[in-house]
């Protein structure tokens, strides 16, 4: 007869076999037998996080920055209520996590027992799928799938109720066999005639664009290899979204630049007049369209996306593609290899004016802003602080805001996973667990959280963390003492009826630094940021980094939501031709 | 119109609305109606009427007919959201009026009135074949089996003969000939 094991056994049975190395968690009453069997696996790692929340960002750091699923450990009652911000967040921006959560007793379920709560049916909108584990026969099979789950498709999060007297009972463990890897291509439901209709678009095109999103990230490294070949042999400009940063580099010339509310000028404005535009594992977004009845009216559209559902969601396509966006680009170099080995030169000649036209676009500069002698601009932060780090691996993580929109534009990324960003939920205090997740994966790397001093104080317990666990992660606080972005909008769009913005009675995060054991510094004028961020890099500790930066600046340009692309506010050197009227306001 | 200085943008024209009968085949498990449920509710689309029982209790199979009105776009988001559900196994679509497909709602209804108003409340009903499941001196309970339009006609004309009660049902759907939806 084969060995039985207890629930709590089989669930680090299953991690072991599901090659888990690392789980975020906090310990509760509901899980203690799952913790009291963590001493008998050495190749699995906890990390005691101080707030469940944290435990699921620094999960979402850690897959996003590796590619593998984040594993997370939490409680019933408040500890699985407490990581329905993370898991919210990792559905909306497709990141693998795994949430194993402990449930009372199955006797109690429905009972209002002692931290019980309905921890399927509050995430039954978050995740993918989730399970309540009621018989231990079922419970192998169940976290198996639910790997299989977050791990295929389009990622995301999913989640495992186990009630505690399953933990105790016993059952067999079958043999795990790893399914072959499908590479995927059960999500491919596409064909080499999709293939030759996208190509004889592309050649007919003469103001082409392609359009890159999440989706190249998430489809693996090779995707971003693959995408920087097709877009060099069409010789097309190419512009990202948020998620979809560091699939292209940054700073390469066919690149123009994010695109989006706060994108660059020649983006957006590319995006607004091209004929044919190739959405690579985008979503559409509403941060991205602006307003839809106008976006991009003279494009033929077409749609490369995993999930079916993404088609036709928000913005209606010529040629929908559904696949995995590595395998789709790769057949797409290899037919125009095959059938035009010269369209890159054919090509040319065709879509010159557009680079023309282009150029002009960029000419404006719209990142550009008026540098100051006396205070630190937020800009010039990022700009010194990505000429510094640039010569390392470095991986960048932010919280939600200005910071993260300067981030965006002004850090320019070179390869995939090293940006990880709250997109699509857009969560404060997601960057600095986010940074504990990615220095778990990457002890040797340089990791560094461009931070608001609003957000990161809504998960900065989390420094207790990185310091128990010598995580050298650094903390760049752009600090303005302002929730800076909807200063913004106040100031732009509500009369600068300042509301409830501002924050008073900020801690000293110097004093703070040193408070949790690591390193404070501070930098006042623009002469010593130089100097200080090198005193960062080169400390081998966590650092809060307080950035004292000038208190009213504004992150432009920007696309009013509610106008289309072509109708883009500039900086302050465009402004005084170009203010927002009484019209406009309404429309935003 | 009131100023907007919202975040978000204005809604685009809204497009014609269509009334559709989705039909979802489940696993019959804990919790998949309040999954089904939960996304119409959740990405606010509409329900009309639901119904849901299981057809194949060797494999455990449910199957959900759900009554919706939506635009195109919508109807088309409905079917591959409800396809991306882990416990559902295939979903069809059907619009309201497509001449192969065969829709039905059951109402039973409760009438309380003298021989002479019953016997008249039966003419009415008489061409969606009444049944009579239960008669007393001064009441009767039918059964009628009929499209959704016919019983609220019906039940229109039946309040003057001592309507008091009515339950109906979701419609129920099934193709006609011999093929079957794959």
């Amino acid at each position: 007869m084969s060995k039985l094991y207890t629930g709590a056994e089989i669930v680090f049975k299953c991690m072991e076999d599901q090659k888990v190395e690392f789980i975020f968690g906090y310990p509760g009453g509901a899980v203690l037998p799952i913790y009291d069997e963590l001493k008998n696996h050495d190749s699995i790692k906890h990390i005691l996080v101080r707030h469940e929340q944290g435990a699921g960002h620094a999960a979402e750091g850690y897959a996003r920055s590796c590619g593998k699923p984040g594993v997370v450990l939490v409680t019933s009652g408040p500890g699985a209520t407490n990581v329905v911000t993370a898991l919210t967040d990792a559905y909306m921006d497709s990141i693998p996590l795994v949430c194993i959560s402990g449930q009372v007793p199955t006797h109690l379920i429905g009972t209002d027992a002692f931290q019980e709560c309905d921890t399927t049916g509050i995430t039954r909108p978050c995740t993918k799928h989730n399970w309540l584990v009621k018989d231990i026969k079922d419970l192998a099979k169940t976290i198996h799938k639910a790997f299989e789950v977050a791990t295929t498709g389009r990622p995301g999060p999913v989640l495992v109720d186990i009630p505690k007297d399953i933990q105790f009972q016993k059952a067999k463990y079958p043999n795990f066999k790893k399914q072959k890897k499908l590479n995927g291509k059960s999500n491919n439901r596409f064909s080499q005639k999709d293939i030759d209709k996208i190509i004889e678009l592309m050649g007919k095109a003469k103001q082409p664009i392609f359009y890159t999103g999440g989706g190249v990230i998430n489809s693996g490294p090779n995707a971003s290899e693959h995408l920087r070949e097709l877009v060099s042999i069409t010789g097309f400009p190419i512009t990202s979204t948020l998620q979809g940063l560091g699939s292209y580099p940054g700073d390469d010339s066919q690149f123009l630049g994010m695109l989006g509310m706060h994108g660059t000028y020649e983006a957006n404005n590319a995006m607004h007049d091209c004929d044919l535009m190739i959405n690579v594992g985008a979503r559409f977004d509403d941060r991205i369209t602006g307003k839809i009845d106008e976006f991009s009216p003279k494009s033929k559209k077409v749609h490369i996306d995993i999930d079916p559902s993404s088609i036709n969601k928000n913005v209606k396509v010529d040629l929908p593609i559904v696949g995995d966006v590595s395998d789709v680009i790769l057949l797409l170099i290899k037919t125009i290899k095959k059938n035009k080995p010269n369209f890159l030169k054919s090509n040319k000649q065709n879509v010159s004016k557009w680079w023309e036209q282009i150029a002009k676009w960029r000419s404006v500069n719209s990142l550009n802003f008026i540098n100051s002698d006396k205070t630190i601009k937020p800009q010039f932060a990022i700009q010194r602080l990505y000429e510094l780090t640039k010569n390392k691996d470095t991986f960048i993580t932010t919280e939600v805001g200005q910071h993260q929109m300067w981030a965006a534009q002004h850090y320019k990324f070179d390869k995939p996973n090293r940006w990880m960003t709250s997109g699509g939920l857009g969560t404060m205090g997601y960057g600095l667990p986010a940074a504990v997740g990615v220095q778990i994966a990457h002890p040797n790397k340089l990791v560094v959280d461009i931070a608001g001093e609003a957000s990161v104080l809504m998960t900065m317990q989390e420094m207790s963390t990185a310091v128990q666990y010598n995580l050298p992660i650094k903390i760049f606080i752009l600090n303005n003492e302002y929730m800076g972005m909807v200063r913004q909008w106040q100031e732009l769009l509500h009369e600068k009826n300042y509301s409830e913005s501002y924050t008073a009675a900020l801690p000293d995060f110097v004093k703070l630094a040193e408070a949790y054991g690591c390193i404070g510094i501070r930098a006042k004028t623009p002469d010593e940021l130089d100097r200080k961020i090198q005193e960062m890099i080169d400390v081998k500790k966590p650092v809060i980094f307080d950035c004292l930066v000038d208190k009213e600046e504004n992150c432009f340009p920007m696309i009013p939501s509610g106008k289309p692309h072509n109708q883009m506010l500039l900086g302050p050197n465009d402004q005084k031709e170009n203010k927002i009227t009484g019209k406009g306001k309404t429309l935003v | 119109m009131t100023k907007s200085k919202s975040a978000y943008s204005d809604p685009g024209k809204k497009g014609k609305l269509d009334t559709h009968i989705i039909v979802v085949w489940v696993d019959n498990e804990a919790g998949v109606l309040a999954r089904v449920v939960g996304l119409f509710s959740g990405r606010g689309y509409n329900i009309e009427s639901l119904a849901v029982a299981e057809v194949d209790p060797k494999r455990n199979i449910s199957r959900i007919t759900i009554v919706t009105t939506g635009t195109p776009q919508v109807i088309e988001q409905i079917k591959l959201q409800l396809g991306k559900l882990v416990p559902v196994h295939k979903v069809a679509d059907f619009m309201r009026g497509d001449k192969k497909i065969i829709f039905k709602e059951m109402a039973l209804l409760k009438l309380v009135g003298n021989t002479s108003k019953r016997n008249k409340a039966l003419k009415v009903c008489k061409k969606f074949n009444p049944v009579v499941l239960d008669k007393t001196q001064k009441s009767v309970v039918l059964q009628i089996t009929a499209l959704r339009r016919e019983i609220d006609t019906v039940m229109g004309n039946l309040k003057k003969f001592g309507l008091v009660s009515v339950s109906r049902t979701g419609a129920v759907a099934m193709t006609r000939g011999s093929e079957i939806f794959k």
